[in-house]
């Protein structure tokens, strides 16, 4: 007899995630991923100036305010052909790096390490043993017995004030929790140390890009930081040498903290290695270029059908005709209408809302369902980190080497990549992309600095809108994965814009074969030990680090509970 | 002395954004000293973290569903009242606002007053304006940060028109 769980919303976001599962003898038969509130963000730009599009794009959503920015540029200048100053591209990486880490760090210790580490349970731990056990990972300099004991000390008087904030809706006591209380209060201790690190990579962006949260430096053709080397009010070596001091101390968080961590949570975890496999083939952006025009990049990125990294293909330049030709996006299983049949390039991309109820088998999410040359893609960190090692990039080979190598000497035997292909997969992945992310910031810090004192102060090239249309398209590698704007610009105005977001390729609904998307795949045959408590399946679909554009951001008095689990 | 305030919302989504629209006109309305900061925080949580912990007076401006209330209604609701209101409603937001502020009481680098004006929102649709009710009560708004400002012993003066 089979079981249906909705689970609503099933990230922290309200309104956003609505997952539901049948179960059938403990294991997920089929599922259903469905977007709960309609983005139309791409109405409000019409008729508008592109040089403010990004601006506005950059509200769509609370956690990734940069990387829409970002993109909407590179959206814009691809339309017009033209080229970026390689200051403003070092910046800009720069502020994409230091956003990327930002955001892997917040996912894996704020939102999703809570799904396997029991924070109740660490008020049992021995901060001794604690202590030696997180000096055998690394020689971090704050895993001292002292540290292990203050946090559990604060967890005891946290936990006893009875207002758990963050940890208020965890599983605690789950048959599926398998981390000792050791283990746990070391991801306590390391969840408040991740709460400093995050703050340089947030002192780097507010330094770059002039403001926080929304960032104010950008301009299509540039950005308006102007670079002086003696001037107060303005980019000066001064402030750079106070971004190298956050970057450096960030490094040696993910390098001592963050990626030990994924390893050691992952090898007790090994069983999810065999979960989540879902869509295997991969697409992702090469990101951080490293010249005017887009051509040269630090970390690759292209296309890995059937998870067979011999067929790898990459996108070589900005504005890759690979990448533009395969896109379409359908609207059979979504909450649109097209005004004709089949699915749609996003050039000629349309937005008609066309509410119906949830229907199992008709249409049932806001989110519209794309498509890589009719196939089903997964984007993200896995994505992005197989195609460094498709491609044999360096960093991406040594840090994902130094991860399997701690995973196999915690577990006894040898794993190799193929382990990548699942739920702990994904994150480790993203802590593997984060030791990429690290030196791809301090090596844009090194250039920007050296292309300064060849006495190449420019940042911005001023755009020109032709008569006529023209129409182009921006690709960034954000924290979920491959993120694009496609623009068609009309005498200087915008007459369409379609985001193609990184959750919309991994959250789509059934496509218009009926195939299942990126999550929905991913939840197949999960084990489900307790319908009541559907952790595996928060597990699965946060390991995809969900975020679906818009936050609503609404106070709500009303008493009553956020998470709904229905088993029916 | 130092003082917060933050507005948040959304501003693609019509009166979602009025917390955002109600601390830039603040700030370009009236002369306030260097120890006030004015955020607008948008939808983000974290990136907030550093600018609001250990802030003296943390005042927050947003949109407020309420039962029973009218659109553009404006309530109020400070410290153990918000405390138990995190203590029914977990965030909304990814890593939203009350993570933050539980996160900084965990870390004991809290604020030491919050205080929160809500406004009743009309309508979410897709647009940058406010609907007419609320767009309305935004001088309202403004006077009650001021009024709050103004209570906290901060000397908040209208700008030279």
């Amino acid at each position: 007899m089979s079981k249906r769980i909705t689970i609503d919303p099933i990230t922290r976001i309200e309104g956003h995630l609505r997952i539901d599962v049948e179960v059938d003898n403990g294991k997920v038969t089929k599922a259903w991923s469905s977007g709960q509130m309609w983005r139309g963000v791409e109405l409000i730009l019409l008729g508008r100036d592109p040089r403010d599009a990004w601006a506005i794009t950059q509200r769509i959503c609370g956690v990734c305010t940069t990387v829409h920015a970002i993109t909407s540029v590179r959206a814009v200048e691809n339309a017009l052909g033209l080229e970026v100053p390689i200051n403003a591209q070092f910046i800009r990486n720069m502020i994409a790096s230091a956003h990327a880490l930002h955001d892997h760090i917040v996912h894996f210790y704020h939102l999703s390490a809570l799904d396997f580490v029991d924070v109740v349970s660490a008020l049992k731990a021995d901060p001794d043993a604690t202590s030696k056990l997180a000096e055998s990972l690394s020689d971090w300099g704050m895993n001292s017995r002292h540290i292990m004991a203050q946090t559990k000390e604060k967890l005891a008087t946290f936990v006893g004030s009875g207002q758990l904030g963050p940890f208020a809706n965890g599983y605690w006591g789950h048959p599926a929790m398998k981390l000792t209380p050791e283990v746990n209060l070391l991801a306590v201790t390391h969840y408040l140390q991740a709460l400093e690190a995050q703050r340089h990579a947030s002192k780097i962006v507010t330094i770059l890009g002039s403001k926080s949260p929304h960032i104010q430096n950008l301009a299509v053709g540039g950005v308006s930081n102007p670079i002086a080397t003696d001037s107060q009010s303005v980019l000066t070596v001064e402030r750079l040498l106070a971004v190298k001091e956050h970057i450096d101390a960030l490094s040696e968080f993910v390098r001592k903290v963050y990626l030990p961590d994924v390893a050691a949570i992952g090898a007790f975890y090994a069983d999810w290695t065999q979960y989540g496999k879902g869509i295997t083939n991969y697409i992702s952006s090469p990101e951080f270029p490293t010249d005017s025009k887009g051509t040269q990049f630090m970390v690759p990125g292209g296309h890995i059908p059937d998870a067979d990294l011999s067929k790898y293909k990459p996108f070589t330049t900005f504005g890759d005709s690979y990448l533009r030709d395969g896109v379409e996006e359908s609207v059979k299983h979504a909450w649109y209408t097209y005004s004709k049949p089949g699915a749609l390039h996003p050039y000629v991309g349309e937005t008609t809302p066309h509410y119906t109820d949830f229907q199992d088998e008709g249409k049932y999410s806001w989110l519209k369902a794309p498509t890589f040359y009719g196939k089903r893609a997964q984007v993200g960190p896995l994505a992005n980190v197989l195609c460094g090692l498709a491609a044999g990039h360096q960093p991406t080979a040594t840090y994902a080497t130094q991860m399997l190598n701690t995973v196999s000497s915690l577990l006894g035997s040898k794993v190799g990549p193929e382990i990548l292909h699942s739920t702990i997969g994904r994150h480790a992945a993203r802590a593997i992309r984060a030791g990429v992310m690290a030196e791809v910031l301090g090596q844009n810090w090194s250039m920007l600095l050296e292309n300064i004192g060849k006495g190449d102060h420019t940042t911005f090239n001023k755009p020109t809108f032709p008569k006529g249309e023209v129409m182009g398209f921006g690709m960034h590698e954000a924290p979920r994965g491959l993120l694009s704007h496609w623009t068609v610009i009309k005498d200087g105005k915008i007459a369409n814009y379609q985001c193609v977001v990184p959750s919309t390729w991994n959250a789509g609904p059934r496509d218009e074969n009926d195939e299942i998307g990126p999550y929905e795949a991913s939840l197949m045959d999960n084990p489900i030990a307790d319908p009541e408590q559907p952790l595996e399946v928060l597990r699965t679909v946060h390991s995809f680090d969900p975020c679906l554009a818009c936050a609503v951001h609404v106070h709500d008095d009303e008493k009553r509970e956020i998470v709904q689990v229905k088993a029916l | 002395m130092r003082v917060v305030v933050l507005g948040v919302g959304n501003i693609l989504m019509s009166d979602e954004g009025i917390g955002v629209h109600a601390v830039t006109a603040l700030e370009q309305a009236y002369c306030l000293p260097d120890s006030v900061e004015i955020i607008d925080g948008g939808t983000s949580g974290m990136d907030c973290l550093d600018r609001i912990a250990e802030a003296d007076l943390l005042l927050i401006a947003d949109c407020m569903r309420s039962p029973g209330k009218q659109p553009g209604d404006i309530s109020r609701i400070a410290d153990a009242e918000i405390n138990a209101w995190f203590k029914t409603k977990i965030s909304p937001h990814q890593v939203g606002l009350s993570d933050v502020l539980a996160a900084c009481c965990f870390h004991g680098i809290s604020p030491k007053k919050v205080v929160l004006v809500g406004v009743q929102p009309a309508s979410f649709e897709t647009s940058m304006q406010l609907t007419p009710q609320v767009a309305a009560v935004l001088p309202q708004v403004i006077a009650k940060l001021v009024a709050e400002l103004t209570d906290f012993g901060i000397t908040v003066s209208p700008k030279a028109a």
